[in-house]
């Protein structure tokens, strides 16, 4: 039955991409398009006391330039999708995100103005010609400092620039009763650093407006075009839904950045109709940097508590996460119920508290970043654990083992509750450690580590993280504060020739759906999977979709899939039992054809569809078509974990860290593709890793950001990586109907402590007893480290 | 200002007015509307506009359109013939060393440079080849995999 599920079909979309032929959406040409230059603010927090555009506007080609004072005031500026409370119950803090700035700027990069023109060039050029007179004001971005007495408010109406405060778990003083009495306390404070997601396809974004029709079209870069299009009519410009079109065509990676509604699309959109011509907006890199919601950006001190055994007795977290100036679409839901309810992490802790204090600060927003929230966990978890099996001088993966939540399949055992709300689905976990250590050659490591003699120092670092992806059941993530749904969609069109389109709410941005649902359809019809079309990315061909981000794809949108799928059989038996003259329940599908039980009498998937759009011979009362939507809501998350292990060496020298070997054993549940997954994990893993070596924001104290380019922000390179070695368990997921868990973190989430942990391991094998190494871990800052005191 | 450019795209000539500013990635994408090379940065940093100058890996970012007059170009558009796949295409798509396929022209566009000069490079070769060229998708695990597929398969097309 299964000719293409757990086979690594090559993938169906690479033709188009590697002959030049993909359709990105700056690749788009509009008959008398114009081109949009956006003017930014070069300072993080001032006054703006008047922009004088009359020279841009009078320059050759330039067809308009418009202010925040040309936006009416009806148009208040983009939502934010979440909302989270204070402790004490009152709303979060929620100032407006104004299309473009009317007197104050709150970050570099804050829009000034924008430039429309017959030409990039000249929309850029004329742009320069803008006088903006500005007070400068002082700035903070540490989202530390932000809450302190006195820092420069980023909203006036904002006190202490808190956006919220919030916790879950324990009370606080059980935990910290228990950390009281604990045998031993590991205590660490630490920076998870700001970080860019830079899909090297800048954001774009071509509005047009169809006067005949009355109707809009917004293309653009997009993991989420059908949520772009609600957020757009009905809280930015207040345009009737049906009356725009939103595609987000092949997309050049998103990594989480791409999942909001950004100002530049309400932007190309209103103004379209106002200048009577289609226009594009395409970022240039530095724009990105200043604009793409960044990742990260926690300030956390944190405790965990062990008895004497090494039994974990309690966690207690206390982080400052910062929102940037202005709420991005998802960004209170990443410090909190994507971050806090991941503490019980893959252990038996039984007290645990997550407090999080969110502020506003004179930067760039921080929204979900590719593991969003659950790397921030999964760091603080794993750097405290390797921490405190140095500190108590045992083995790290031994102490990990001791601590494991015992085996549990969700069936015949009930998914474990943890004490920050969540029910894990099914989880194995000792195996997923077992072989990472196989992997290694674990047994004889240390005694090479020690006998080490080349003039560099051998760690080794480990992190066994848990996630929770499969985004999400639509009631939980409501009383979370989502405000929307997390449901999927899918239509499945049985063509009269038995050819089928599948309508899919999910967006691929590099993630293989055509190929990978397209093996799910295969099989589920026994067809040939060249007969199968998946499309998706357009709001004027699939009904709806909550698009892809939190590794949902498959296991909310493909079970979406199956469930049409069920339906498209269930009517095809109907018929298929008229055809064959006996009952519905006598009938056996396999192979692409129904056939009666115990016989040879069979008909096949394409007579049935054909009969069922000429429905001359017909069951009685049965509509014709063969066509079904479903909407699938999951029941719970999905936990996928893994163990991570990196070995890195330490020149004495200088300090430089090099990664010799990267092991990742990950558990995503049942996989249909292997080679997709796997080169979903290799990407994680390099950005996971980015961060710990090469990536992180510098923001000076003024509000700029220093390293905005790529001569400045070190980008992960081919030569920077070593191959992976990667394996997996398969612990299939027992709510969804394909048992997948969702493979897109995983290789974000683990990777970046276990890095950390191999320098610090390697610099205490050395007599260098250090906590911590801020991130990213540049020569300069391991040499200090090795060389302090 | 305009100035007058012959320049020879996958072996089709092409006349044109261009401003001295002009990108040569501007022209190919712009007037040519070959929309395979890619721009992915402003500081000549990603390589997702690496195309071939006269037989040579450039950046099509880093080169203004009135130097490359006189010149023949290969962009991503012009790496199959006749209808095959080129090797280094066969080589990504059997190696999945595409995913959003971004940066992927310009990666095949660098990588059949480096067979050009070094028809069996190690992987510590490759590696520091596409030092220019960013992937924020594969981890660059699979674009090595995708390079050695098409050397093997070069190699022994011409053994
Ligand atoms: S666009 Fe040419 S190097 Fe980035
Ligand atoms: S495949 Fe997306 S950047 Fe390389």
């Amino acid at each position: 039955m299964t000719k293409y599920i757990g086979k690594s079909v090559k993938r169906l979309e690479d033709k188009r991409f590697i002959t030049g032929q993909g359709k990105y959406t700056d690749d788009i040409k509009l008959n008398n398009m114009a081109y949009a230059y956006i003017l930014r603010s070069p300072y993080a927090n001032a006054k703006v006391n008047s922009i004088d555009t009359d020279a841009a506007k009078a320059m050759d080609g330039v067809a308009a330039v418009f202010t925040g004072a040309d936006v009416p005031e009806s148009i208040a500026g983009v939502p934010c999708g979440w909302q989270v409370n204070f402790k004490n119950g009152d709303t979060m803090k929620e100032p407006p995100h104004p299309l473009m700035v009317r007197t104050k700027v709150r970050h570099v990069g804050d829009a000034i103005a924008i430039v429309i023109a017959d030409s990039k060039a000249i929309a850029k050029d004329a742009s320069e010609l803008i006088n903006v007179d500005y007070d400068i004001l002082d700035a903070v971005t540490d989202p530390k400092a932000a809450a302190q007495p006195g820092a420069p408010l980023v909203h006036e109406d904002v006190p202490n620039n808190i956006c919220f405060d919030w916790e879950i778990g324990n009370p606080k003083d059980e935990v910290e009763a228990a950390l009281a009495s604990a045998a031993h306390v590991t205590e660490l404070e630490f920076v998870n650093q700001r970080v860019v997601p830079n899909a090297i396809e800048p954001r774009s974004a071509i509005g047009e407006y169809d006067t005949a029709y009355d109707r809009y079209t917004l293309h653009t870069s997009t993991q989420n075009p059908h949520l772009t299009r609600l957020l757009l009519c009905a809280f930015v410009l207040g345009l009737p839904e049906h009356k725009v079109r939103v595609v987000g065509p092949d997309v050049g990676g998103g990594f989480g950045s791409k999942i909001f509604h950004y100002t530049e699309e309400a932007l190309v959109v209103y103004f379209s109709k106002i200048v009577g011509r289609p226009i594009k907006w395409t970022a240039e890199r530095s724009e990105s940097f200043l604009t793409d919601a960044h990742g990260r950006d926690h300030v956390s001190h944190a405790k965990m508590g062990f008895d004497a055994d090494g039994k974990m007795v309690a966690l207690q977290a206390y982080t400052y996460a910062n929102m940037g100036a202005y709420l991005s679409t998802f960004a209170p839901a990443v410090p909190t119920y994507l971050h806090g309810t991941l503490f019980q992490g893959l252990y038996t802790t039984p007290k645990i508290n997550v407090d999080v204090t969110a502020t506003f600060t004179h930067t760039n927003a921080v929204d979900a970043y590719r593991g969003a929230g659950r790397p921030e966990a999964t760091y603080l978890i794993e750097r405290l654990i390797d921490l405190a099996a140095l500190e108590m001088n045992m083995d790290p993966a031994e102490l990990r083992m001791k601590n494991f939540i015992p085996a549990f399949d969700g069936v015949e055992k009930e998914g474990y509750v943890t004490q920050v709300a969540l029910q894990y689905d099914s989880g194995n976990y000792e195996p997923v450690l077992n072989r990472a250590l196989e992997m290694i050659g674990y047994e004889d490591f240390r005694a090479k580590q020690a006998a080490q003699n080349n003039g560099k120092l051998l760690g080794i670092g480990f992190s066994t993280y848990i996630e929770a992806c499969g985004i999400a059941p639509s009631a939980v993530v409501g009383a979370l504060g989502a405000r929307a749904g997390l449901f999927e969609s899918a239509q499945v069109t049985v063509q009269p020739t038995g050819k089928v389109s599948v309508y899919t709410g999910s967006h691929s941005h590099g993630q293989g759906h055509e190929t990978t649902f397209a093996q799910v359809v295969a099989d589920k019809l026994g067809i040939d999977i060249g007969d199968i079309e998946i499309i998706h990315g357009d709001s004027d061909r699939v009904a709806f979709g909550m698009g892809t981000y939190g590794s949902r794809s498959l296991a909310v949108g493909g079970s979406a899939i199956v469930k049409s799928i069920d339906k498209v059989l269930e009517k095809g038996a109907k018929i298929a039992a008229h055809l064959l003259e006996a009952s519905p329940d006598d009938l056996n599908y396999e192979d692409g054809k129904w056939t009666v039980k115990g016989t040879d009498k069979s008909v096949g998937f394409g007579d049935v569809s054909l009969t069922s759009y000429v429905p001359h011979n017909y069951p009685e009362g049965l509509e014709p078509g063969l066509d079904f939507s479903s909407f699938y809501d999951p029941t719970n998350f999905t936990y996928p974990f893994g163990a991570h292990v990196a070995i890195v060496e330490i020149d004495k020298e200088t300090g430089k860290v090099e990664l010799k070997r990267f092991i990742a054993v990950d558990d995503v549940g049942n996989v249909i593709n292997p080679m997709i997954v796997d080169g979903q994990i290799h990407g994680g893993l390099a950005q996971g890793i980015g961060q710990a070596l090469h990536e992180g924001t510098v923001y000076d104290e003024t509000g700029q950001l220093i390293n905005g380019t790529y001569m400045d922000y070190c980008m992960p390179r081919a030569d920077d990586l070593p191959s992976f070695e990667i394996d997996r368990t398969v612990t299939p997921c027992p709510h969804n109907p394909l048992g997948v868990k969702g493979a897109g973190e995983a290789g974000c989430i683990g990777s970046t402590p276990a890095v950390v942990n191999a320098v610090i391991d390697a610099l205490w094998k050395a007599g260098h007893k250090v906590k911590d190494i801020q991130m990213p871990m540049t020569s300069e800052r391991v040499w200090n480290a090795m060389n302090a005191g | 200002m305009a100035n007058k450019i012959s320049i020879t795209v996958n072996g089709k000539m092409h006349t044109a007015e261009v401003e001295a500013r002009t990108l040569l990635v501007d022209f190919i994408r712009e007037h040519l509307s070959l929309t395979g090379t890619h721009i992915g940065c402003d500081t000549s940093s990603c390589g997702a506009c690496t195309i071939h100058m006269d037989g040579k890996a450039i950046k099509s970012c880093t080169v203004l359109a009135v130097q490359a007059d006189g010149s023949e170009l290969t962009t991503v558009e012009g790496l199959s013939k006749n209808g095959e796949l080129h090797p280094m295409q066969e080589g990504f798509r059997e190696e999945h060393g595409l995913q959003c396929g971004f940066c992927t022209p310009g990666m095949m566009m660098a990588a059949t440079d480096l067979l050009k000069r070094n028809p069996s490079p190690s992987e510590h070769e490759i590696r520091e080849a596409l030092e220019g060229n960013f992937c924020r998708c594969t981890g660059y695990h699979n674009i090595v995999k995708s390079i050695q597929y098409a050397a093997g398969k070069m190699n022994g097309a011409t053994a």
